[in-house]
């Protein structure tokens, strides 16, 4: 058998399989739970208007953003009661899905 | 006029429409690398037998000027012809006409074609080089591609439907070829994408090619879109011609059979599986040592690699090849491979193609990113196709057969035909490691020297279930055979199978999980 060097080993109900890892498996992100501080963009789009600044005290159901997405101008509410730690992004920018808008604490 | 001035006449007409969007949009098109559609049809079929239709169609758009621009054929050739003699219906999109952009009319000659095949039971090919929709033609556009994608629907699983990417395939023409049984690549040439580098660079200001983007790389090792992938334009002709002699013209018929021949002696089917199940080998080695000729034509070879799939012949007769891939991610199963096998499964069944299963799986692959992405579902697909089919399904057990993956893998269960064993074979609920951490918890636990007593339990389970007998002492199993007795159990099995019939109860259609 050739490509002897590009053998890892795959760990499967406790067995240890020597085979080739796949770049996919190798890329996999490690999991991590979801922190309902840190507001993620849900869509790509491009931020609109900011509605609070940094420091500010804010409550459930408060406009936070506007992200503009598919031709629609989506609200961002805050979902707790809080302050506004962090602002990740500036009028204008454009955002891939999953990117950090900004972070409550 | 006499006879002989009005063939000439007709002569000059088509030698012009010929010419396509003429000859500096020719050079344009070679400079890509790219032949012409007309060149492409006479490459892919048999000398002489291309029958062209609709050479004198144009549009009869108005707006945006179009009154004042020909297209000649409206930028779509299409006809029928043979491939090894086998009949074909054919569309080759013309890109140097109007960047191949369909039109109201360019869709009818498409859905002329295709209404062709169906009727006349024979395969379709669609040559795809188009810069997308003719905007200026508006919904009737859309309309277009609305009519194609009904019509590859509505033809699937009764004509076999080839597409073949030689160029741009974006926005939603890329859903016809989607649609279609298999999907042909080129490096370098196709392209392939729902919205293009411009529209992303746009919206999230995010730069990539049109290659990274949507490349014949990346939908034959990403995406899993593609089904063949070749490095130049005259291999994929090559592939499609070889593809053509294994399938059936449609789905009331079965494949061609050739003149049978025995395996290559180089591979030496008792030597290719290591005993240890831990270590890796090709299953394409194996497969190699069972069909015709060693003649094994893979499909979908990059992408998910842990499991194999592909046609070979086994006594002249097409028969479909499904194997776990020990040396690939240890041939587990996962969402990929899953989706891999399954369709691949309906499409033998569709088109009377026995199946023959390889077993060597150590079960399916664990991680919360395999969960998340919904590995139940994709698994349950290969349940459902496997139970579904009823064409011969063949199974042959070479090492591994452990909990799920035992009975996903074509199993007696899902009602296989014929199941073999290897005496290699360990079919069992998990491996020994983890069968024994769980079954002898309290006996390690306890043991003074636990890392000795996991040993020697497992040693324990491996001699008690890790074998094919227990299995076989259920009939679970029909026959414990040596390596060399394969090919031979197989083939009679093909061969009594030949007139298998079985019903299912009536319904519409099942549901099945995508």
């Amino acid at each position: 058998m050739n490509n002897k060097d590009t053998l890892g080993f795959l760990n499967i109900d406790a067995s240890l399989y020597k085979t080739r890892i796949s770049n996919k498996f190798k890329n996999r992100k490690p999991y991590q739970p979801a922190d309902p501080r840190i507001i993620l963009s849900f869509i790509p789009g491009t931020v609109l208007g900011i509605m609070i600044k940094k420091g500010q005290d804010v409550k459930k159901g408060d406009d936070l953003m506007i992200l503009d997405a598919m031709k629609m101008q989506n609200k961002l509410k805050c979902n707790m009661n809080g302050k506004v730690k962090t602002i990740a992004v500036k009028k204008g920018d454009k955002v891939s899905k999953g990117t950090v808008l900004l972070e409550l604490e | 006029m006499p006879i002989n001035k009005k063939i000439r006449e007709l002569q000059e007409k088509r030698e012009k429409i010929h010419l396509g969007g003429g000859e500096q949009a020719i050079k344009k098109q070679k400079a890509m690398g790219k032949r012409t559609a007309r060149e492409r049809i006479m490459a892919l079929l048999d000398e002489n037998s291309f029958n062209e239709y609709d050479l004198f169609v144009e549009h009869d758009a108005r707006d945006f000027d179009m009154d004042k621009k020909s297209l000649p054929s409206d930028g779509v050739i299409i006809g029928s012809g043979t491939i090894y003699g086998a009949p074909v219906a054919i569309f080759a999109q013309d890109f140097t006409v109007a960047g191949g952009s369909l039109g109201l009319m360019h869709s009818r000659k498409i859905t002329k074609i295709m209404d062709h095949a169906l009727k006349m039971r024979m395969p379709l090919i669609g040559i795809n080089d188009s810069g997308g929709a003719r905007i200026q033609e508006g919904v009737n556009s859309l309309a277009g591609y609305g009519e194609i994608f009904f019509r590859n629907t509505i033809s699937s699983g009764v004509i076999p439907q080839l597409s073949v990417i030689l160029g741009p395939c974006a926005g939603g023409a890329v859903y016809s070829p989607a649609l279609t049984d298999f999907v042909f690549v080129v490096d370098k040439i196709s392209k392939m994408f729902i919205t293009g580098p411009e529209v992303i660079k746009t919206v999230l200001g995010e730069e990539i090619s049109m290659e990274e983007l949507g490349g014949a790389r990346v939908h034959s090792e990403v995406t899993g879109n593609a089904h063949f992938f070749a490095m130049s334009e005259e291999e994929c002709f090559d592939q499609i011609k070889k593809l053509i002699t294994f399938i059936p013209w449609n789905n009331g018929q079965k494949a061609r059979m050739f003149e049978p021949g025995e395996p290559k002696p180089e591979y030496n089917i008792n030597k290719i599986v290591p005993e240890d199940p831990t270590l890796p080998y090709d299953v394409k080695d194996v497969i190699r040592a069972i069909v015709d000729n060693s003649d094994f034509f893979e499909i979908m070879e990059l992408y998910a690699k842990n499991i194999v799939i592909g046609f070979g012949r086994m006594g002249g007769r097409t028969t479909g090849f499904v194997a776990n891939q020990p040396l690939e991610m240890a041939g587990v199963l996962d969402v990929d491979s899953s989706d891999k096998a399954a369709r691949f499964i309906r499409y033998c069944d569709a088109f009377n193609i026995p199946i023959i299963t390889l077993v060597d799986v150590p079960g399916y692959l664990p991680g919360v990113d395999q969960e998340h992405a919904g590995v139940i579902r994709h698994g349950a697909k290969v349940l459902y196709a496997y139970s579904e089919a009823t064409v011969p399904k063949l199974t042959v057990i070479l090492r591994k057969a452990y909990g799920g993956g035992y009975i996903a893998m074509s199993s007696r269960h899902l009602r296989a035909d014929f199941v073999f064993a290897w005496p290699s074979a360990e079919i069992a609920v998990m491996g020994p490691e983890g069968a024994a951490n769980i079954i002898f918890r309290k006996e390690i636990m306890s043991s003074d020297d636990p890392d000795r007593m996991r040993k020697q339990k497992v040693e324990e389970y491996k001699t008690k279930f890790a074998n094919p007998y227990v299995a076989a002492s259920r009939g679970y199993v029909d026959a414990v055979i040596e390596p060399s007795e394969t090919r031979k159990f197989l083939m009679h099995s093909i061969e009594v199978s030949e007139n298998k019939d079985v019903s299912m109860p009536q319904k519409k259609h099942g549901l099945p999980p995508f």
